[in-house]
């Protein structure tokens, strides 16, 4: 071809488009660049070029400019601009503009794009063009990227189109149809006739495409199914028998097969006339039979007829002959060596299990095998298979084979594998101790892709268990000394060593089947420690473990020393849950040795049911709920008639609730919970407030209170069905709902340290000294409340309140104070530094008076924090503390 | 009803090299330009490096890829997860097969320089991704038949 810019020829068009050098210089440029920057520069130049060239509207160049924006296209860069030069290019009179055009805008436009609709009036000029070359630029344009709307406007052209004397136009009109039926089912029925007449056909190439029509219309529309089950059944069916008997014809065979496509086409347009209809398929059971006996399995060709053939004889009505010969078929493809028919066979089973169940499970050793294949492709389709294969009586044996393959498969398939293991034992368990023990082997090999919902039942069950919680703990503690890494075992072990440590080291429960172990209390205590200083463990696992180190310093009397300064060293924990934590851990070990026992005794039993309808429905509305700070505990009454709504089940609806929950707290401490039954039962509100506090503990309520937690959940997370499966949540929640961050919490965890927030006489049996206002401005008040330590006349805690008067938010708030020489000062951290509008934050400050009688405190302070992004300082002394502290 | 009956077509067809350059992209379903580009990422990734005694199926979001190699060449198709595969593996390579006749030993240096062809070679191959003609003869004359046109 010669070469130039196409100004030397007489006329442009004599120029072929793509031979053009510009085209292919373009390309050698950029595909000689070293960089993508270099290659950005080149497309930028040439893209600028073609914008300046679009300006110009010199129509000679629209077409290389076009065929350059396609390649600059593929290459991934911007060509938007070059939309309406496909419009133009389209309604231009010559073919090869058109069809650079409509390739175009095959490329660069698609049906959501509306410059679109403005090439809807030239699609129907050339849809009616007396160029037959030119009609089919149309027909494919429309096929590959028509719109519902264009499919309406233009559906009558194409379907006068399909009876057009050209087979070329006759197959696009066809397959057009296709996807304009696709865009506009109600069209379906105008095109029933002219499909119908396609099936008729001698050309090869308009017979597989109505086919594919006729198959498209049954599959949207009901009456044209009717009518083509009707009128065109018998046809189609001796169509299928002529190419299957039909002699050799190079053009449409493939490796011996003969017209493989066609054969697929029909044999799926049968299925859809066979399904739910017995007489057409009676009619087509000779034919199938023919099919599935007679084609060649030996190439992939033949396998794909074989494929399509036994899916339409399993979707048919029931010719049981004819479906043994299917899963026979399916049977030597899942022998077969090439993968890719394996991996059809896995797939096809899966359907064949539906009707015959037996047949498949004859394949059981097979399908296992498969299970374990390099190949990712077929181990998920087997995976899938077999869990479709489990029944009661089989499970055993599954289970045991997929365990034992979890331990040597690739890491990556690990988290499929043992989500699939443990929905299979959850739901087809025999015996608890059979789901124990494979949920703890699951656990050992894949610990650390189980998830949350899964080792949480694996928790209820055991609490259920109660005849197993010796022989769970026992297998649980040899199963974390060798798989330590495994973080949900980490987990679920340090729950149970928690909970059922005594039974651990006295080896209590022995079943027959167990070897007796030594386990020394400080062994157990071992296995915690562990995972609350291993630098991985998370901050579910490590908050769980100090629980249950709570609990162990109770259950082990003789290593509670030990134990606390375990819990001790988890002050300096950088998480600030820990901290907190640690700090009221410490203290409940350290001072409140009576209340102890009761604060730590066993979780009662969680309800199964109900732990099972939530993790079936409403996991994530707990979760958002938990996160809400429960500062609505005061209002037990607006509160109270949930627990009727929910019907929990708890008759008592006693939380009977005080006036405010600080009320509930200083009963608590007032009292002595352990003993003093008269008076809880005299003022119902210690009760519920002992549940608070477990709760916030995550420890649980004593079992002989147990209804009463319907009320604890009513108090810490309003507004959500609860149960004692919620302990679990608190277990796992890695915010340590409840407490802490709230300001209410904050105040309830003073309690824990022997305060109270307000004056309360029972609560320290010494003088009460009433609450100052120490500092008050337009923006910010300040309340301090004391109480004075046990034991040391000198020590006096204060809580000070920092209460936000103004309608801004307080950011980055640091409260600093500074006290003559006599005082000592300790300030423990603020429950926070952002202080919301008319919100409050609380402060703990000890201030240790050398001269105590002598000199009253006195106290200068400075408050700064930012509103709105500005500083603001506040300063002030407080002198009017309270005599005698 | 658990059979296939559903409407069944290519969604999209993808021509990639080793490097993941794309030589050729035929969406029949409307994807966003960036959606796309993801897409063509995606897919070379998951063909690229897979072993090939593995199956020529891969399972993409929430459909499946039918591919086949040729020299450094990614052929792939993206259909329904029950659409027939072997009958699509047949596909490529008659596609593959036409490219090579047209092109007399196809090589991608062909493909580059004549992506316009290649394209409009698929226009008469497939059409609203379904099988249009599946003759080899009949293809090759209809472009020759082209080609005097313009």
């Amino acid at each position: 071809m010669p070469a130039g810019e196409g100004t030397a020829l007489p006329h442009p068009i004599m120029n072929s488009i793509f031979s053009g050098t510009r085209l292919r210089d373009m390309i050698r440029s950029i595909r000689a660049c070293k960089t993508a920057a270099e290659e950005r520069g080149v497309v930028r130049k040439e893209c600028a070029d073609i914008r300046a060239s679009i300006n110009e509207n010199d129509p000679h160049d629209r077409h290389r400019n076009l065929a350059k924006l396609m390649f600059i296209h593929m290459l991934g860069y911007p060509t938007h601009f070059g939309q309406m030069e496909c419009l133009k290019l389209i309604a231009s009179p010559g073919f090869p503009e058109k069809r650079i055009g409509y390739l175009g805008l095959m490329l660069l436009l698609d049906e959501r794009q509306e410059v679109l609709m403005l090439v809807t009036n030239s699609l129907k000029q050339d849809l009616n063009h007396t160029n037959q070359y030119v009609v089919g630029l149309a027909l494919c344009a429309l096929g590959n990227i028509c719109s519902a709307e264009m499919a309406r406007d233009l559906a009558p052209e194409v379907e006068r189109l399909i009876q057009f004397r050209d087979p070329n136009i006759r197959k696009k009109a066809a397959l057009c149809s296709t996807r304009i039926v696709r865009k506009v089912p109600d069209l379906a029925e105008n095109f029933i006739n002219a499909a119908s007449s396609l099936l008729k056909e001698k050309h090869h190439g308009v017979l597989i495409t109505g086919v594919q029509l006729c198959y498209e219309l049954c599959t949207i529309n009901d009456e044209a199914l009717e009518y083509f089950r009707k009128k065109c059944t018998e046809g189609l069916i001796k169509t299928l028998r002529d190419i299957t008997n039909s002699a050799y014809q190079p053009e449409y065979d493939v490796a011996g097969i003969t017209d493989p496509f066609l054969h697929i086409r029909l044999l799926k347009l049968l299925r859809v006339l066979g399904h739910g209809d017995a007489d057409a398929s009676d009619l087509m059971t000779d034919i199938l039979a023919q099919v599935a006996t007679k084609t060649e399995s030996n190439k992939n060709a033949g396998n794909a007829v074989l494929y399509e053939c036994v899916e339409t004889i399993m979707a048919i009505e029931d010719t049981s002959s004819l479906r043994v010969l299917a899963i026979n078929i399916l049977g030597r493809f899942l022998s077969n060596r090439d993968n890719n028919i394996r991996y059809v066979a896995l797939n096809m089973l899966m359907k064949a299990i539906a009707f015959d169940d037996q047949a498949v499970q004859r394949h059981r050793v097979t399908i296992l095998e498969c299970v374990k294949d390099p190949d990712a492709s077929i181990r998920k389709r087997a995976l899938e298979l077999v869990s479709l294969l489990v029944n009661e009586n089989n499970v055993k044996q599954l289970t045991k084979e997929l365990i034992d393959y979890l331990e040597i498969s690739d890491e990556d398939f690990k988290e499929d594998l043992s989500a699939k293991i443990c929905s299979i034992v959850e739901k087809f368990s025999p015996e608890k101790i059979w789901y124990i023990d494979q949920m703890l082997k699951v656990l050992s090999e894949a610990g650390k892709f189980v998830k949350d919902d899964v080792w949480h039942a694996l928790i209820v069950v055991i609490s259920n268990a109660s005849e197993l919680h010796g022989y769970t703990v026992r297998a649980l503690y040899k199963a974390v000394l060798t798989y330590s890494e495994q973080e949900t075992l980490v987990r679920v072990a340090i729950w149970c060593i928690g909970e059922y440590g005594d039974l651990l080291v006295n080896n209590v429960g022995m079943l027959g089947i167990e070897d007796p172990i030594t386990v020394t209390e400080s062994d157990a205590v071992d296995v915690v420690e562990d995972a609350i200083t291993r630098h991985n463990s998370d901050m579910t696992t490590k908050a769980m473990a100090l629980v249950a180190l709570l609990k162990l310093s109770s259950r082990f009397p003789s290593i509670s020393e030990r134990i606390k300064d375990i819990i001790v060293k988890q002050k300096g924990s950088l998480l600030l849950e820990m901290q907190q934590r640690a700090i009221e851990f410490n203290s409940i070990v350290d001072r409140h040795k009576n209340i102890r026992p009761s604060l730590v005794e066993r979780m009662p039993v969680l309800d199964e049911a109900t732990f099972n309808v939530r993790r079936a429905g409403s996991l994530p509305a707990s979760v958002s709920t938990m996160a809400k700070p429960s500062v609505s505990i005061p209002n037990g009454v607006a509160a109270a008639p949930l627990v009727d709504l929910l019907d929990l089940g708890s008759d008592d609806i006693m939380a009977a609730p005080s006036s405010s929950g600080a009320d509930f707290l200083q009963d608590l401490l007032g009292v002595d919970l352990g003993s003093s039954s008269a008076q809880s039962g005299a003022t119902p509100g210690p009760k519920a407030g002992a549940d608070l506090l477990m709760d916030i503990l995550s420890i649980g309520t004593p079992s002989p209170a147990q209804n009463n937690t319907s009320s604890v959940d009513l108090l810490s997370t309003p507004g959500i069905n609860k149960n004692p499966s919620n302990a679990l949540d608190t277990l796992s929640s890695p915010a340590l709902p409840h407490i802490a961050t709230t300001a209410s919490a904050g105040g309830m965890f003073d309690l824990l340290d022997g305060l109270t927030p307000s004056p309360s006489k029972e609560a320290t049996n010494g003088p009460a000294y009433p609450p100052i206002v120490a500092y008050e401005s337009s923006t910010l008040k300040i309340e301090f409340t004391f109480s004075k330590s046990s034991g040391n006349p000198q020590e006096t805690n204060v809580q000070a309140t920092f209460i936000n008067l103004s309608p801004n938010t307080f950011t980055d708030f640091i409260f600093q104070a500074a006290v003559p020489k006599f005082l000592q000062l300790h300030l423990d951290p603020a429950s926070s530094n952002t202080l919301p509008a008319s919100g409050n934050i609380t402060q703990n400050l000890r201030v240790t008076n050398s001269q105590h009688g002598k000199k009253s405190l006195v106290m200068r302070m400075r408050i700064g924090y930012k509103v709105n992004g500005k500083d603001v300082l506040e300063e002030g002394q407080i002198n009017n503390f309270p005599r005698g502290l | 009803s658990d059979i296939s009956i559903l409407s069944l077509q290519i969604r999209f067809i993808l021509l990639q090299n080793r490097q993941g350059k794309t030589r050729l992209a035929k969406y029949y379903v409307p994807l966003e330009e960036s959606e796309k580009h993801k897409v063509e990422y995606e897919v070379h990734r998951l063909v690229v490096n897979r072993d090939s005694k593995f199956t020529n199926f891969v399972e993409f979001r929430t459909h499946k890829v039918i591919y086949r190699r040729y020299a450094g060449l990614f052929f792939s198709l993206c259909v329904d997860i029950t659409d027939n595969e072997l009958a699509y593996l047949e596909c490529i390579h008659l596609f593959v097969e036409i490219l090579d006749h047209f092109f007399s030993n196809v090589c991608e240096l062909d493909l580059v320089f004549n992506f316009h062809k290649v394209y409009l070679i698929l226009d008469e191959f497939i059409l609203a991704g379904e099988l249009q003609e599946t003759s080899k003869r009949a293809i090759i004359e209809r472009m020759s038949e082209l080609e005097k046109l313009e």
